[in-house]
């Protein structure tokens, strides 16, 4: 309907809608997190539509990992959720590593798990402070979740160079082996952790304003979430058991005992306290992973990072990445470099289901929602 | 009670206020520009170029063999190959890159180049205060721009340095005995030669030499055949 037509109808007040206002939040929206734009549809406050555009921070990176090397993929996926480059490498490296027939040592094995976990922890802890943020506790939880992210990102500066952008990890293993020294020191910081989970949690999970906020707000059903293929915090939150850990072990998560958090409800609150459950968890496998830790070597000297050629064939390497499951599908034709590369993104796929969970609500939750879904557009637009 | 969050509120606050007095592992805020945290040693910013002794023209470990131009994946390394020669390290004559440009405004610090050098050639630069008013020609590091000296690889990444100087040093002593076998053997070649035939054509001494450029090691005889670095 153009505007023309609609002034009009409204003037003859024959539209039948009342008023309806067209808002576009975004890209540059703060709650959005990222250059997002949403086409929201108003009846006074309530949400009538949603339409999520996106798109706006596509970088060609399925394209450019397929003119490149194996080997010159591995600091392009560290791009793509940016707050968690371990564990995009890792979903990398698992689909190369499954697709050549690579081992992996002992060692490099438990090393991904360590800084696997600690990214978890940081994302997830990120996460609630920027849920809380949008909420309108401002300042406080958001500073306390980065204060321990700061000394996470520290930790993997002194490990693999840079904070965010690691690129640590190689098919066969790690790129550099990690001291004595750098161990004790995530030991000191695991130890640390479940305070601060403590004290961040009871910051504000009893708060009236935050439950008044968040319970029965963009409730997700099992079955749809189920069949929009949403993974990760957000289905676990809608009671679906499924965490790729459990049900399609890598690495060596086979080893750890840990359980898997589930929601009741699949609303806002359930999201929240999932991330909250899951941190805790985290520092479980952090702990027994510390311990288990064996010496011996991190990379096999007979694995070719440069000029790697592998066999014509097929692999989907997937992990259970902080938002969800991260997936790459590698097709090879025998070449120096694949023929098919596609990222399954958690984030994108979370966010589809966006509509169904606003449609109802007022604009203030719409923030709250998309919050709790857990998006990095780095990732969402690829 | 009524007003018992405000007072809780309160003493929080005031713990913390307090407390980022007194406790050690809260008083973080480093002043900046006077005040410096020390980098870690594997901090990596952007790439430089390794040379030994003091000529960063002759000293200079890049052999030009563009391994790093090829693996670079956002191709920001720009190499042209030299017409003649020059020795490296072991006293083998060797090509060296004519032009080695970096585009820092391209490069994204993967490090990449670094593990694939078998020269131990390039390696990982902290220093990050590189802004300049020109953002085409300030930011294309050109080969005077980007060599620097094997002592400050020692100094800002120490326990790398020490091994790659250990690993070349060793290198260094095989190439030379290698040379001195080689030297030996061909001096009593000669020897024997001369014996048999005495007027021959070349002298004992320039066939010794001859053989002991000969005889050098291959670091260099076909790049593409050897293996990564990985560090």
């Amino acid at each position: 309907m153009s505007v023309a037509e609609l002034e009009r109808l409204v003037a003859a007040g024959e539209d039948g809608l009342g008023d309806i206002l067209e808002v576009s939040m975004g890209p540059h929206h703060p709650s959005t997190h990222g250059v997002f734009r949403m086409d929201v549809r108003l009846e006074g406050e309530k949400v009538v539509r949603l339409k999520p555009v996106f798109g706006y921070l596509h970088r060609n990176h399925e394209k450019i990992a397929e003119h490149g090397a194996y080997l010159a993929a591995i600091p392009y996926t560290d791009r793509l959720d940016y707050l968690n480059s371990m564990t995009n490498n890792w979903g990398y490296v698992l689909a190369v590593e499954k697709l050549a027939g690579i081992p992996v040592p002992e060692r490099a094995e438990y090393i991904r798990v360590i800084v696997a976990e600690l990214t978890r922890f940081q994302n997830h802890a990120g996460l609630v402070g920027f849920l809380l943020q949008d909420m309108g506790a401002s300042g406080t939880p958001l500073m306390y979740a980065f204060r321990e992210r700061e000394k996470i990102l520290d930790l993997f500066e002194s490990l693999s160079g840079a904070r965010m952008m690691c690129n640590y990890l190689r098919f066969g293993g790690l790129r550099v082996d990690c001291t004595a020294a750098w161990l004790d020191e995530v030991r000191q910081l695991v130890a640390g952790l479940p305070r601060f989970v403590d004290e961040f949690e009871a910051l504000l999970r009893e708060n009236e304003i935050l439950m008044a906020r968040t319970q029965g707000v963009g409730v997700l059903s099992r079955e749809l979430a189920i069949n929009a293929g949403v993974t990760g915090p957000m289905l676990r939150a809608s009671s679906v058991n499924y965490d790729i850990r459990k049900v399609d072990p890598y690495g060596v998560y086979g080893r750890f005992d840990f359980r898997v958090p589930l929601g009741d409800h699949g609303d806002v609150y359930d999201r929240y306290m999932m991330r909250i459950l899951e941190m805790r968890e985290s520092l479980k496998i952090l702990e027994q992973a510390l311990r288990g830790i064996p010496e011996g070597p991190i990379m096999d000297p007979k694995t070719r990072l440069r000029g790697l050629r592998p066999k014509a064939g097929e692999a989907y390497g997937r992990i259970e990445a902080p938002k969800g499951e991260l997936g790459f599908y590698l097709i090879s034709d025998g070449s120096g470099n694949p023929y098919r590369y596609r990222v399954r993104p958690p984030s994108m796929i979370n966010l589809t289901i966006l509509e169904d969970m606003c449609l109802g609500r007022n604009v203030a939750d719409v923030v709250v929602i998309l919050g709790s879904v857990d998006i990095v557009l780095g990732e969402v637009d690829r | 009670m009524f007003g018992e969050g405000i007072l809780q509120g309160l003493y929080e606050t005031a713990k913390n206020f307090f407390g980022s007095y007194v406790e050690k592992d809260r008083l973080v805020t480093v002043q900046f520009p006077e005040e410096r945290r020390d980098l870690p040693e594997a901090t990596r910013q952007f790439p430089f170029l390794l040379y030994d002794g003091n000529d960063p023209e002759a000293g200079l470990r890049c052999v030009s063999c563009q391994i790093c131009e090829k693996e670079c994946p956002p191709q920001c390394i720009h190499i042209e190959k030299s017409k003649d020669k020059k020795p490296d390290f072991v006293g083998k004559p060797q090509f060296y890159p004519a032009v080695f440009n970096i585009d820092v405004s391209t490069c994204m610090s993967c490090q990449i180049c670094v593990e694939v050098c078998p020269f131990d050639a390039i390696r990982m630069d902290n220093e990050f205060e590189l802004s300049t008013s020109n953002r085409f020609a300030g930011l294309l590091y050109t080969k005077r721009e980007l060599a620097k000296s094997n002592d400050y690889y020692r100094k800002i990444h120490p326990t790398e340095a020490a091994e790659c100087d250990e690993r070349r040093d060793k290198e260094a002593e095989a190439a030379k005995a290698k040379a001195a076998a080689a030297a030996v053997a061909a001096a009593k070649a000669a020897q024997a030669a001369e014996q048999q035939t005495p007027p021959a054509a070349s002298t004992p001494a320039a066939s010794a030499s001859s053989a002991a450029n000969g005889a050098a090691p291959k670091p260099a005889e076909q790049p593409a055949e050897k293996k990564p670095v990985t560090q």
